[in-house]
């Protein structure tokens, strides 16, 4: 049985944290995720069969190869011992089979709001509430949009007065690091790590 | 597996027609545990990796530095469940050890969430 550090020849010390990018179709996950990550966002692919067991009309393993959801994520190499990743929710209400996967170890999220559509980021919000996985709300503001402020948003999602939420311009990397940063306060105040109102 | 080098390049043969056929049409690798962000180093050199069939030498010479179970797929191209099960090959085989990240009982360590706040404020 192979163990996790078993050879001498290669150590393999990093840890790896994640943190999720949510949001309803189109709100610019990946334009947050690539404005922060060292490589450009990379894709892969997760088959749908392999988290929805019980499906008995995808019998063949033709079907089974052919139904996919592409997860999209960037890396940023934070030192040689500590590495985050971000990943991008698909954003298609049909790949919630994806979710529990992703939310798996994450330390956080981002919820991406478009004023224009608000109720397409309500699932996300669902999500981590029932999950109990920290979040920010992110209100990403489009061009023509027009600029709720983020108390009416905040109205409109009826989520958690704790619950942070910025405005914010997910092609812009300040912009994203701004969100990240709160997030990752709002992350340490919720494991009582930080004294509470900093 | 039964770790004799026949069964090993038995499963391997054969060009890449779909990933399934990749992997004998197994697509349970649950064995390790891998996760998106579990961390992988090949142990072989990318001169050692010549000795693999193909699927696996790729693998063996992208990670020669650890990178995530995600990374890896998206890099070599071929869907994650594929990837599980060719990592999980290498991994009983020796050739890549593992690291899986912190789990989700476990509340995040306070270091860890300060040196990632620190180094997004550094980017
Ligand atoms: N004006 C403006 N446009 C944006 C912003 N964020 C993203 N966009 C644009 O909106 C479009 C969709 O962005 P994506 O990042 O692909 O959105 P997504 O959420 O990943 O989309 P899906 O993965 O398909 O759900 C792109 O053309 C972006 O350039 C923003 O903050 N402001
Ligand atoms: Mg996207």
């Amino acid at each position: 049985m192979a163990s996790e550090n078993s050879d001498p020849r290669r150590r393999l010390t990093a840890t790896a944290v994640k943190l999720l990018v949510a949001g309803g179709f189109g709100v610019g996950k990946t334009t947050m995720v690539g404005s922060v990550s060292e490589v450009p966002p990379l894709r892969t692919e997760e088959l749908l069969t392999s988290a929805s067991e019980g499906v008995d009309d995808l019998a063949g393993v033709e079907a089974k190869s052919t139904t996919t959801v592409a997860l999209d994520f960037g890396r940023i190499t934070i030192s040689p011992e500590l590495i985050l990743y971000l990943f991008g929710t698909p954003g298609q209400d049909r790949f919630w089979f994806m979710w529990d996967e992703l939310a798996t170890g994450a330390l956080g999220a981002v919820v991406l709001a478009d004023t224009r559509r608000l109720e397409s980021c309500f699932p996300a919000v669902d999500f981590f509430e029932r999950r109990g996985l920290p979040f920010v709300v992110g209100v990403n503001c489009f061009d023509g949009a027009h600029r709720y402020g983020t108390e009416e948003v905040r109205a409109a999602l009826d989520v958690d007065p704790t619950v942070p939420m910025l405005l914010c311009d997910a092609r812009d990397r300040e912009s994203t690091k701004q969100v990240l940063v709160t997030l990752i306060q709002h992350v340490m105040r919720n494991a009582e790590l930080l004294p509470a109102g900093r | 597996m039964s770790g004799e080098d026949e069964a090993w390049f038995d499963e391997a043969a054969g060009p890449l027609v779909r990933p399934y056929a990749v992997t004998g049409g197994r697509t349970r690798s649950d064995q390790f545990g891998l996760e998106l962000i579990t961390l992988v180093v090949a142990l072989p050199s990318v001169a050692e990796a010549s000795a693999l069939p193909p699927e696996y030498a790729r693998i063996v010479r992208l990670c020669q530095r650890p990178m995530s179970v995600a990374e890896v797929a998206a890099l070599i191209d071929l869907p994650l469940p594929v990837i599980k099960v060719l990592l999980s090959d290498l991994i009983e085989q020796n050739y890549v050890i593992f690291r899986r990240a912190a789990p989700m009982s476990e509340a995040p360590d306070q270091h860890v969430l300060q040196a990632v706040l620190d180094g997004i404020r550094k980017l």
